[in-house]
């Protein structure tokens, strides 16, 4: 019963990883840009999360709802400001700035937020759960966490597939200069879709940020969730991005179950095993994105 | 005021001078077509007044200001189109979604999904299809409709029959008066000396990035052309 | 259309054209290169153990930038996860000393050559994977190497290991001799990349660097080439394990496969400037006298570095030593091919 427990723990955790990778993914589907400051934005967010909720005492969603814009801006104008200039230069730049940033913002927050753990409350909510049978309970947060990451897996494909912008965005990636010819300026859809990745990855900050304890250098456990979600799932699909990220959560909850200290060494192995054996992912690319 | 000059222009790719104070003007509603052989810098030219590429001295006036310092993304909404060289259909779009991209900037006008359509059966038919798995003339067709769907005033059109089958070519020359009927300036490069010559107003023949001849076709002889494009 | 560079090929063979490979500079270099070997093998006798521990460290750091720079300037892969094989050079080197008894100074290359065969298999998970995801993955297998460790009572676990059987010797030779071998090192890693990429290895990677498919075709085996230069790398950057380990005489798993250190690599070879030898020595100089000089500041040091390779990257892609070297015309360790006479700016190395 308590792997069952352990099976359905890791799934519900797969839709926070899911949620982790959506940006990721976005980022590098539209502008082939892999986002090393991935794991260390979202940091950024859980502590703007920690400011309004636990220092500001706003109350939860209300600081869901402040952060995730503001995390769209800073995506808006980190393009702007570093990554279109970036991608100009060509060549290993952009990845050589993403990880620079990622060092530069990993000190800072550690300057500022000292690296103290710290967890965003969320009060009631967080231990609040629902008994499916003497042994099994699903909390109601990490259930919650599990809807919305299949939520914004399923509304980032249907704006990808449907709606102008959306569209804009995949032309973009299969050739930025021709897009120019339509009327559209690639620099812009850059600029709008790493502010809807960070918009999610706002979110997946959040959500993370209550569910942990975390430091800033939590970032790079972010990062590499989230990276190991979109490679096991296949590059190119968000389906497929969520199914990796269940598996990931399912391995990780397994590993724990066996031995308290393998969790993370089970989903590294995992990973690395779908990698030798399936380098395609499970559900390799159905639609670009 | 023609709709469109080119003054004393040069451009550049690094050291290597494509093209040399050219001159260059076409009319509302003409049709100009510049021919030349390889390497005359016809592609070069277009490219530079759809802002793809800038010149290192002379100005471009178009409705009489300069495009100059209009990045090339707002030269759509002021109705300059290109339709590029090697086509450049979006490849994981559907021929669909490539014309909807098309009309991201939807200037007032008679072109929309379904007279691209009518104009183009060959696209009519394809249109679920994806870029990546459209024939060369496929690809032509719904790049120059793709390139209608924003209603340009001017529509650049960039080695139409490259590459393409004479069956193909015909249909796809077949559809520019269509285009030119509702109105649309039409300034087509081409190295297919028989099909520019046909649907054009006035001919101007490139060699080495600068003029050699112009005129209305009816004007010149087989052999001035001739001459004027491989340069003897 | 004609493209720019058959103009310039074909300018370059009607006006015969040399092409050479040493430079004036060049030997300059190797007469600036020899003394300050020299004189630095002599240091033990002149500087106190401190400065000769320091040095060290600045020595672990060259090898580690060359190594990086033979990875991502050379070869066109950005590793995160270097510190993989600088944990294995530094367990490697205690646990074969302490724990089975060989002599300290055969158990460095001893590991050496463990981190180079451990790397083989690790490159057929990595090479799945391309830019930036590589660059993700190959930290992944780096924590993995990280977390296995930890699971090994043998190694300390979670606590790590102390050097002890380098006691034996008298605390100044033990410094002077780990100093002598750092040294080394450095010569080695430098000399090794040099003489790599004046070879036909190096030929195929500047052909890569242009146009990966072309050089292919051209029979250039990329895959071949990258694995080699993949393994080589880790070799020395488990070499570079070893002179930490051997220096600070004490490793625990979450400083030895820090992350840290590549960000360190990335940041010296940045600055120092990619993909020539003699960047990543200047980055390596800059950095660590930016750690020494804000060590002050506690982590704003990492943000000063970090902020100036940033800046750096987008404004001076070439490095301080571009800029010294008047963007590659001095050039102590040349590794291309020069075309000298009659069009000096077409000679430009081609990186």
């Amino acid at each position: 019963m308590q792997w069952l427990n352990a099976i359905i723990q890791g799934i519900l955790l797969g839709g926070l990883y899911a949620l982790l990778a959506a940006g990721l993914s976005l980022m590098f589907g539209v502008m082939r840009i892999v986002n090393l400051a991935h794991g260390v934005l979202a940091m950024l967010a859980a502590y703007l999360g920690v400011v309004f909720v636990n220092n500001l005492g706003l109350p939860w969603f209300l600081a869901l709802v402040i952060v995730v814009p503001i995390m769209a801006a800073v995506g808006y104008v980190l393009q702007w400001g570093l990554f279109n200039r970036a991608i100009s230069k060509g060549g290993l730049a952009p990845l050589l700035v993403a990880f620079g940033l990622a060092v530069v913002l990993t000190q800072l927050l550690q300057q500022i937020f000292s690296a103290d753990s710290r967890s965003i409350q969320i009060g009631a909510l967080g231990t609040s759960s629902i008994q499916v049978s003497d042994t099994i309970y699903i909390g109601w947060f990490p259930l919650m966490t599990f809807v919305v990451g299949v939520l914004v897996i399923a509304g980032v494909q249907v704006f990808l597939n449907r709606a102008p912008l959306g569209r804009a965005m995949r032309a973009t990636s299969d050739d930025p200069e021709t897009v120019n010819l339509m009327g559209i300026n690639n620099r812009q859809v850059y600029a709008l879709a790493t502010a809807l990745a960070m918009a999610t990855v706002g979110l997946a900050g959040m959500f993370i940020g209550t569910k942990t304890q975390f430091i800033p250098t939590y970032g790079d456990l972010v990062l590499i969730f989230a990276f190991e979600a979109v490679i096991i799932g296949g590059l190119g699909s968000l389906w497929g991005t969520l199914v990796g990220g269940i598996i990931l959560g399912v391995a990780q909850t397994v590993g724990s179950q066996i031995n308290p200290s393998y969790g993370l060494l089970v989903g590294n192995l995992v990973f690395l095993a779908i990698l030798a054996f399936r380098p395609q992912g499970l559900l390799p690319k159905a639609v670009t994105t | 005021m023609s709709l469109l000059e080119v003054n004393g222009l040069d451009v550049h790719y690094g050291d290597f001078q494509a093209i040399y104070g050219l001159d260059l003007r076409v009319d509302e509603g003409e049709t100009l077509a510049v021919i030349g052989a390889n390497g005359a810098g016809k592609s070069t030219l277009l490219k530079t007044i759809a802002g793809l590429m800038r010149p290192t001295a002379g100005d471009i006036l178009y409705e009489g200001a300069s495009l100059t310092p209009v990045p090339s993304y707002q030269r759509v909404p002021k109705g300059i189109s290109l339709t590029p060289e090697g086509r450049k259909i979006f490849r994981s779009l559907t021929v669909e979604e490539n014309l909807k991209v098309g009309a991201h900037i939807k200037r007032p006008g008679p072109w929309n999904l379904q007279s691209v359509y009518e104009a183009f059966p060959l696209v009519a038919d394809r249109r679920d299809r994806l870029g990546v798995n459209l024939s060369g003339g496929e690809q032509q067709a719904a790049a120059i409709g793709r390139a209608l769907m924003s209603n340009p005033r001017l529509l650049l059109l960039d080695e139409v029959s490259l590459g393409l089958a004479p069956v193909v070519v015909e249909q796809i020359y077949d559809a520019i008066p269509t285009i030119t009927g509702n109105g649309t300036t039409v300034l087509v490069v081409e190295q297919d000396v028989n099909q520019a010559l046909k649907v054009a107003d006035r001919v101007q023949c490139l060699l080495e990035g600068r003029t050699v001849l112009e005129g209305p076709p009816s004007s010149l002889t087989r052999d001035e052309i001739a001459a004027a494009y491989f340069g003897i | 259309m004609s493209t720019p560079t058959e103009t310039h090929a074909h300018a370059t063979v009607t006006s015969h054209a040399k092409v050479k490979r040493s430079t004036r500079s060049s030997w300059a270099g190797l007469g600036i290169a020899v003394p300050v070997v020299l004189f630095m093998a002599a240091a033990p006798y002149i500087i106190d153990r401190g400065f000769q521990q320091q040095l060290v460290t600045l020595f672990s750091l060259v090898v580690l930038a060359t190594m990086w720079n033979l990875l991502a300037g050379y070869g066109g892969m950005v590793s995160v996860g270097q510190q993989a094989y600088i944990g294995i050079g530094a367990y490697g080197l205690v646990y074969l000393a302490d724990t089975l008894g060989l002599d300290p100074f055969l158990a460095v290359p001893l590991s050496v050559i463990i981190a180079g065969l451990l790397s083989i298999p690790i490159s057929f998970l990595a090479f799945r994977l391309v830019g930036g995801y590589f660059a993700i993955g190959t930290w992944v297998i780096a924590e993995v190497v990280k977390q296995i460790t930890m699971q090994v009572d043998a190694l300390g676990a979670g606590i790590g290991l102390s050097l002890t059987s380098l006691n034996e010797l008298s605390p100044g030779r033990r410094i002077a001799y780990v100093y002598w071998l750092s040294l080394a090192a450095v010569v080695i890693a430098v000399a090794v990349t040099y003489f790599l990429m004046r070879s036909r290895l190096g030929l195929g990677f500047t052909a890569i660097r242009d146009d990966q498919v072309a050089a292919s075709s051209l029979g250039v085996r990329v895959t071949h080439s990258k694995r080699f230069v993949f393994v080589v790398s880790a070799m020395g950057c488990a070499l570079a394990g070893g002179m930490i380990a051997a220096n600070t005489l004490r490793i625990t798993p979450d400083s030895i496969y820090s992350v840290n250190f590549s960000a360190f690599m990335i940041f010296m070879v940045i600055i120092g400037g990619i993909g020539t030898i003699e960047g990543p020595i200047v980055g390596a100089i800059v950095f660590f006298a930016l750690q020494e000089w804000l060590s002050d500041l506690g982590t704003w040091y990492l943000i000063i570095i970090g902020v100036l390779a940033i800046v750096i990257t987008l404004f001076l892609p070439r490095g301080l030593w571009g800029l010294i070297s008047g963007n590659g015309r001095i050039r102590l360790f040349p590794v291309g091919y020069r075309l000298v006479n009659p069009i000096e700016r077409f000679g430009r190395h081609p990186d």
